[in-house]
């Protein structure tokens, strides 16, 4: 039996570990969950994730959740470079802008995501613009940090590309699609290092798994 | 080995989440009190706290900072983390993203409204969203008394960095009047013992006391 992640490619979730085994080169089969019909709080999903979320990744016979979680069991199994374990504090400034990432970056970007792709495209309603307006002025101050950061080093953690940038790229993509992907204009570095990631052949190969199964 | 310096009050939820793994590994610390109310922790990027000094190297987010500290301390009593084993270092992961992701938010509001809140702040308890914080973390508790009726501890029968990062929310959410909540789960209340077991536990929690300003 191989690796199988359940879930929509579709989800910043499921797309983070998708990433992580293009990365590594692994073959592995996505297996459709159906969100919108509730598939993923139905028993047979919650024995693969307890907390009836996406991603659910299975090897063997081991059964992990939460993508971070996911994503650094891949990265680590294939041998990747990308985490910098093998060097103590190269691997604590990866785990510090991971941590960013989750904290500062994708729980602004979350409610964005969700008022301007969720609500309208799955559940036919309108975004609702003082949340969006919120979450766009965290995203900003989180962005200033970003700029000052990327005027100095090339990638978050340092002179080396790591999971911390490529960990941003599934909200990145969202933000560049949606009405608000201006917003990153004030920010060059902050600019120039998306493209940089958008332009990694596993991400391009996810984004347009990603747009097909938005279609 | 110079000790390493923690910067922020003792008392911050994410200062212990660091001050635990210090304790765990027998590192030797110092906690640099910075003064919440006068804003001196706006140094980190963020403005956050805790911060970390270890020579030249200088972190903050509190779970990085730990987890920089089990792997620089780690030895043959204390791999908190089990690096050194695919599937092990993979459940310490998912529990560990699990306790920020789902039991955090669950617990946290309760902590706020029944103890920060007026304690700190002179701001009444919002009975609402402790309600609703509650029946969160009923849930949540529900998947982890079926996960801890299978091992005795998160990530399998080892403790690790999984399990001490719910040691700061939960010690203070049994000051709250909630506490009896984990009496109806037997799995948890057990693994919860055997965490205040800890040997260091009294010398933190001396310090873990929400006071008023």
């Amino acid at each position: 039996m191989g690796i199988k992640v359940y879930g929509p490619a579709a989800s910043t979730n499921v797309a983070r570990v998708l990433v992580c085994l293009e990365e590594v080169g692994a073959e592995y089969e996505l297996v459709p969950v159906d969100m919108p019909s509730g598939e993923h709080k139905r028993p047979e999903h919650l024995a693969r994730n307890p907390f009836g979320q996406v991603p659910a990744f299975q090897d063997g016979d081991m059964m992990l959740s939460e993508s971070r979680a996911i994503a650094k069991y891949i990265l680590r199994k294939g041998g990747s470079q990308l985490l910098r374990e093998c060097n103590l504090s190269e691997s604590a400034i990866v785990d510090v802008w991971l941590e960013v990432e989750a904290a500062q970056f994708s729980s602004a970007m979350s409610p964005i995501i969700f008022q301007c792709f969720v609500i309208p495209i799955v559940m036919g309603g309108k975004p609702d613009m003082k949340v969006v307006e919120e979450n766009l002025e965290k995203l900003k101050k989180a962005l200033e940090v970003y700029e000052a950061r990327l005027s100095k080093f090339k990638y978050l953690a340092g002179e080396f590309v790591s999971l911390a940038d490529i960990s941003h790229f599934p909200t990145a993509h969202y933000l560049l699609g949606s009405p608000h992907a201006s917003a990153i204009d004030a920010y060059p570095h902050v600019k120039a290092w998306i493209a940089d990631i958008m332009a990694r052949p596993s991400v391009k190969k996810v984004r347009e798994l990603m747009k097909m199964a938005s279609a | 080995m110079a000790p390493v310096k923690v910067f922020g009050p003792a008392m911050s939820t994410n200062v212990t989440r660091v001050l635990v793994c210090l304790e765990e590994v027998g590192a030797e610390y110092e906690v640099v009190h910075l003064d919440y109310q006068a804003k001196e922790h706006k140094s980190p990027p963020f403005g956050q706290i805790p911060a970390f000094q270890d020579g030249d190297v200088v972190l903050f987010e509190s779970r990085a900072i730990a987890r920089y500290v089990l792997r620089k301390y780690k030895s043959a009593d204390a791999d908190l983390l089990r690096e050194g084993n695919l599937k092990e270092v993979a459940m310490v992961d998912v529990w560990t993203e699990v306790e920020a992701h789902q039991y955090y938010p669950a617990i946290s509001p309760v902590v706020y409204e029944c103890l920060i809140n007026p304690i700190m702040r002179g701001v009444p308890t919002n009975q609402k969203a402790v309600d609703e914080a509650l029946e969160k973390f009923r849930k949540v508790l529900d998947i982890y008394e079926a996960r801890l009726s299978k091992s005795t501890y998160l990530a399998g029968d080892f403790l690790s960095f999984a399990d001490l990062n719910h040691f700061t929310y939960t010690y203070y959410f049994m000051a709250t009047p909630h506490a009896a909540v984990f009496d109806s789960y037997p799995h948890v209340k057990g693994w919860w013992e055997r965490i205040m077991s800890r040997p260091y536990v009294k010398k933190l929690a001396a310090n873990m006391l929400i006071k008023a300003p």
